[in-house]
């Protein structure tokens, strides 16, 4: 079945999908039955803004073991990055 | 039997309905050439959306001679590839199952008003829709036969219940109207095999005619040709008790 599990962060920056570059409006995180990985549940990642179009989604499908290893991926580049006296946090106003 | 000797043909194409709420949505519609009277089938696509695999399932039920629709369950979510439009209906929890019966019930009306129509129609989904086939045969009373393939969420927790699936389909199991075939994988996770166990007493225990099959090498999807967890031996077993079923109760 399909779970319907679903979490969703709104989210700032741009994704790269089939027609070019377009700004990023929200991230939907999916633990449910893939596209096209093969296994029968992962964890599936849209990278979306629905207000340009719904054709505007950047996806991912990763198995649960490679979903926790990126989210730790990150989370250690952030700290790195964070610890960095030389870098300054790059926010638009 | 099919034989080799007989004349086929076959129409097919996108055409428009009204759906629940008098939404106009698109449905894909495959019927056999001529006269008839054929049966007739609603054909409730899964939850990855009104895909090509729903296209050709539509189109096989047309070879075997019946009058086949299947509606884009999606259609008001906007228009894409399948795959996108999958993806924001997911973001959004799903359909409602009010919509989703109207929608249904639209597709039945328009079978079976068609002149070649024998009066009869059943409906077969697999996955959400195989959830969808079930809801039907129990909150509609227009169909004659119901397919439900490994119906996911039949048996709903009550921290699964939203304002869209607001009741857990067994519940209506007293209210089921029609024959019912259930097709089933023992390696499904979901549903798994104790739901389905409990899935059959509560039809046994209701009086309502059923068949329930198992593949005990199967799991979810087994039908999915175009998925890793195809099983071939026992999707070939299932389509042909799928068919058995449709000529027994609506042919």
């Amino acid at each position: 079945m399909c779970t319907m599990i679903c979490e969703q962060a709104n989210l700032e920056g741009s994704a790269k999908g089939v027609e070019g570059w377009f700004p990023l409006q929200q991230a939907n995180v999916f633990y449910d039955h893939p596209f096209h990985a093969p296994w029968e549940y992962g964890v599936n990642i849209d990278f979306v803004n629905k207000s340009i179009g719904i054709g505007s989604r950047v996806s991912v499908e990763l198995s649960p073991q490679s979903a926790k290893l990126l989210a730790e991926t990150i989370i250690k580049a952030l700290e790195k990055g964070e610890k960095d006296p030389q870098i300054k946090i790059s926010v638009l106003d | 039997m099919y034989t080799t000797d007989q004349f086929e043909g076959m129409i097919a194409n996108t055409t428009t309905i009204k759906g629940y709420n008098g939404d106009e949505i698109n449905a894909y519609f495959a019927r056999p050439e001529g006269p008839g009277p054929f049966p007739a089938i609603v054909v409730i696509h899964h939850l990855p959306g009104w895909d090509e695999l729903y296209r050709e399932f539509t189109r096989k039920f047309a070879h075997h001679g019946y009058l086949a629709i299947s509606p884009d369950l999606y259609s008001r979510e906007g228009k894409g590839t399948p795959e996108d439009v999958a993806a924001a209906v997911r973001a959004e929890g799903g359909v409602s199952d009010d919509q989703c019966m109207g929608d249904l019930q639209a597709s039945a009306e328009f079978v079976l008003s068609l002149p070649n129509s024998n009066g009869k129609v059943g409906t077969f989904g697999t996955c959400s829709g195989g959830r969808h086939a079930f809801l039907a045969g129990c909150r509609l009373d227009i169909f004659d036969a119901i397919v439900e393939c490994w119906g996911g969420n039949v048996i709903m927790n009550p921290d699964q219940l939203t304002e869209k699936q607001p009741k857990s389909p067994n519940e209506y199991t007293s209210q089921l109207s029609a024959p019912l075939l259930g097709l089933f994988g023992d390696l499904d996770q979901s549903p798994t095999p104790s739901q389905v166990n409990q899935h059959e007493q509560e039809l046994k225990s209701a009086g309502k005619t059923f068949e329930f099959y198992r593949y005990p090498d199967a799991g979810h999807g087994f039908m999915y040709y175009d998925r890793p967890i195809y099983h071939q031996s026992s999707s070939v077993d299932a389509w042909q008790k799928v068919f058995s079923f449709l000529q027994k109760n609506i042919s």
